[in-house]
């Protein structure tokens, strides 16, 4: 009895141990991307790190601006979010509206498998089919462009906007959707006046989970944007990303150098964004369930 | 009346469109790995090592680098995913502390996959000397599905009903021998859905590794967790974009076994979750 | 022999208050039959009997309660639900053989020998009037019984691990006649052995099972007193009205 409550003891300050991981791991996340990051605003100020137009890492001296590549991670973003909401959304209402139930399983597993798909595979099928198709339909001479990127990636927000948009329709109260087929709407009514607004900030959560989802995507993009680190004119050259730099060429950096700092300040911006991304989501799913 | 009937009609048109947009590239993509990449396929393909600077030979090191990696990430990563779903589930209470832990492990699913490729860098590799080693690139991936398996496994756990955690403690059961005996068992199922989630999502991911373990060129088996490794995904990577004038068919080979490994974990999770529903006793 | 002292019991959920000054005394070795309409309280005041209302978030409690002239809080919590078992309102059989159901409660509490074990499962599955029935198949999972089958191996469970006092939160509302009253035939053998509390909706069950009978409403105790008398001459025009049927 006495051993047993020992046991029991030790076992449940385990459990609240591990409770804390997660917050724990987010924490030392962040200490150790600041430990690194930090230093290299010994060599260049803040707001030339933020708003420098040329990142040459390893000319001499470097020029360490990132605005080139936040551009290129903004347009990539922009156009995969411009592809992906509406067909996500759309999908997500066909799935939990529409959809007869034999074939919403078929689809949903759909949206499953390629939520599984690696994205370095996702990235191979687009540097051979993607690319070339851009390059002879636009008449370019590189099919690796912001715009492939955008497509890919948007691939890859799509499984996120369905399921959490599809969660917001269906937690929307039956009762909703019973008075307006009451009141003799349409099905098409009912889903655009009464249940999409009540499901929208949910919608909101979906969106904005899907584009976090598209920033900190790395290998896909690594692969058919072409990693030209100049400010883009249009979505039709080559672009780079804040996490295709990171893993393009922290390869190469030198431990403690300059340039290793400076990707993991990088890492910073890119911690920052999803931190805000999904705390904003969140609430809007908190929201909600209220 | 004929106008809304009509507007319907477009509307759901449309909708039917942009599903369609969505499964046919996936039923694409999977038929053009399949087809193009079976008949590189064979047992030398699987068991032998790369050859001609990868050009020719096997992946065989690739996928066990890829095994250790990720049966390191699951000895990691399901211990403490396993306890804090039971802390949230049953002991935590409705107040900051637990708000905070949610937010965390939202943040933590939320954090990009490169971004924890720096902090393992940081962490693992430099500061505690493990170097770029299998230790580094399982504990690095073990942090990252550390959410997946915790929310899947909370879900199980709080799907259990209230009712079997009051009737055994009204026999006298303690809250852990609750939890032992009743909950989990009970959960298991549910528990194991998730952790072959997180396996699948560790076999999957290239950025965590590429600066933690992942090896561009390694003709041999790793020795011990200290080692260098290839890994699958990081293998597709550099054969796709590093060496130039490699076989399309060692490429497609190469997608279509990660391919597999992937799906077919996710196959066996959700072939795991139908059994569990359709057997449910309460 | 006085097994349950309450004095000027408070209870709280939240800012719910459930029981409002309730003073009572349960007997060793009778039934006291607990009725009153939903949201009466009497759910919640037998929940603290065994203290299960702790699993309550925002559950307060103020007054005395004293098992065995020990206050309940002093006890240990496992050692009073050992003592103090409960059988709830829906036949709840764990997800486990209808051996296991029986034995859970024993091998938490330590017991390892097989035969001894063995013993006790038997021993409680007759003391529930049900072993007859089942005893070909122990290892059958036990939600392949009926529901009023359920219902006494959740009785023979909660005996296994050898209880002095029974609460019965609606023990039969999900069940048919026949059941019931095999369920009431147990209750009443049970009262040589042990000190039997229960709550019920029906208020004919009350009539013909409880010793007494105290009636609850609106979290106060109206009255308490022989059954007989709570039937035939209640003191309270609330108590009259209410097992005349004219409210809850």
């Amino acid at each position: 009895m006495v051993m047993r409550k020992l046991k029991e003891f030790v076992v449940e300050k385990l459990i609240l141990i591990c409770g804390l991981a997660s917050i724990f791991f987010v924490v030392l996340i962040f200490l150790f991307l600041t430990k690194e990051g930090l230093a290299v605003f010994k060599s260049v100020r803040p707001a030339d790190f933020m708003f420098g137009r040329s990142w040459y890492p390893i000319s001499e001296p470097a020029q360490l601006g990132i605005l080139p590549l936040i551009f290129g991670s903004l347009i990539v973003t922009l156009g995969a979010a411009i592809i992906s909401i509406p067909i996500g959304v759309g999908c997500a209402v066909y799935i939990a509206e529409i959809a007869p139930l034999k074939i919403k399983e078929v689809l949903k597993a759909g949206i499953e498998l390629l939520a599984a798909i690696p994205s370095v595979v996702l990235g191979f099928i687009g540097m051979v089919t993607l690319v070339p198709w851009v390059k002879s339909t636009f008449n370019l001479p590189t099919g690796l462009t912001a715009l492939s990127g955008s497509i890919i990636l948007a691939f890859m927000a799509m499984p996120t906007i369905v399921s959490v948009a599809e969660d917001a329709l269906y937690s929307v109260p039956k009762s909703y959707k019973e008075g307006a087929f009451a009141l003799g709407a349409t099905h098409w009514q009912t889903i655009h006046r009464v249940l999409l607004p009540a499901a929208s900030s949910g919608i909101v959560a979906a969106v904005m989970l899907g584009i976090g989802r598209v920033i900190g995507e790395t290998m896909a993009v690594m692969m058919i944007t072409g990693n030209a680190a100049v400010i883009p004119q249009s979505i039709l050259v080559p672009v780079r990303t804040l996490t295709a730099t990171i893993a393009a060429e922290m390869g190469e950096a030198v431990v403690g150098s300059e340039h290793y700092f400076a990707l993991f300040a990088i890492g910073i911006v890119l911690f920052t964004m999803s931190f805000i991304i999904n705390v904003t989501a969140d609430l809007f799913l908190h929201n909600k369930r209220r | 009346m004929r106008n809304t009937k009509r507007s319907q009609k477009i509307a759901f048109f449309l909708l039917f469109l942009a599903t369609l947009l969505i499964v046919l590239p996936v039923g694409m993509i999977v038929v053009i790995i399949v087809q193009k990449g079976l008949p590189a396929i064979n047992w030398q393909f699987l068991s032998d090592i790369p050859r001609q600077g990868m050009r020719a030979g096997g992946i065989f090191p690739a996928i066990i680098g890829t095994l250790y990696l990720v049966v390191g990430a699951i000895i990691f990563a399901l211990p403490i995913g396993l306890l804090a779903a039971v802390y949230l589930s049953e002991y935590a209470k409705d107040n900051v502390l637990n708000r905070v832990i949610k937010l965390a492990i939202v943040n933590l699913s939320g954090v990009p996959s490169v971004v924890y490729g720096l902090f393992g860098l940081a962490l693992f590799v430099v500061f505690l000397k493990f170097g770029a080693s299998i230790l580094s690139g399982s504990l690095t991936l073990g942090i990252m599905i550390l959410p997946i398996i915790i929310t899947t496994s909370r879900e199980a756990l709080e799907s259990v009903p209230q009712s079997f955690r009051e009737v055994s403690l009204s026999l006298g059961a303690s809250k852990w021998q609750t939890i032992r005996h009743i909950v989990l068992p009970n959960a298991i199922p549910g528990i194991l859905t998730g952790t072959i989630l997180g396996l699948g999502r560790a076999a999957g991911e290239t950025a965590p590794i590429l600066f933690t373990v992942a090896a561009f060129y390694l003709p041999q088996l790793p020795k011990s967790i200290f080692d260098q490794a290839m890994a699958l995904p990081y293998h597709l990577y550099v054969i796709s974009t590093q060496v130039p004038n490699v076989d399309e068919k060692v490429r497609y080979g190469t997608a279509l076994v990660l391919l597999f490994l992937v799906l077919m974990m996710n196959l066996v999770a959700i072939i795991i979750r139908y059994n569990f529903r359709k057997k449910k006793k309460w | 022999m006085v097994k349950f002292n309450a004095k000027n019991l408070n209870i709280w959920f939240g800012q719910i208050q459930a029981l409002k000054g309730v003073s009572i005394e349960i007997q060793a070795n009778e039934i006291l039959s607990v009725i009153g309409p939903s949201n009466s309280g009497k759910t919640s005041f037998l929940r603290i009997l065994n203290r299960l209302n702790d699993l309550h978030p925002g559950f307060k409690m103020t007054g005395l309660l004293e098992y065995d002239k020990t206050d309940i809080r002093k006890l240990d919590v496992e050692v009073l639900r050992k003592r103090v078992g409960m059988v709830f309102a829906l036949p709840l059989p764990l997800p486990l053989s209808i051996f296991d159901n029986v034995a859970y409660g024993v091998k938490m509490h330590g017991e390892r020998s097989r035969q001894k074990i063995a013993a006790i499962v038997e021993r409680s599955l007759r003391q529930a009037y049900i072993w007859d029935e089942i005893k070909d198949r122990l290892n059958v999972s036990a939600f392949k019984l009926s529901g009023g089958q359920q219902q006494r191996l959740c009785i023979a469970r909660t005996l296994a691990v050898e209880p002095d006092v029974i609460l019965f939160d609606e023990p039969c509302s999900g069940l048919d006649p026949i059941s019931t009253a095999k369920i009431e035939e147990a209750m009443l053998k049970l009262k040589k052995d042990y000190t039997l509390v229960l709550v019920t909706n029906n208020v004919k069950q009350a009539a013909r099972v409880g010793d007494r009978t105290a009636f609850f409403l609106s979290g106060e105790l109206v009255e308490l007193d022989r059954t007989e008398r709570i039937f035939t001459a209640p003191a309270d025009q609330r108590t009259d009205d209410y097992i005349r049927g004219k409210f809850g």
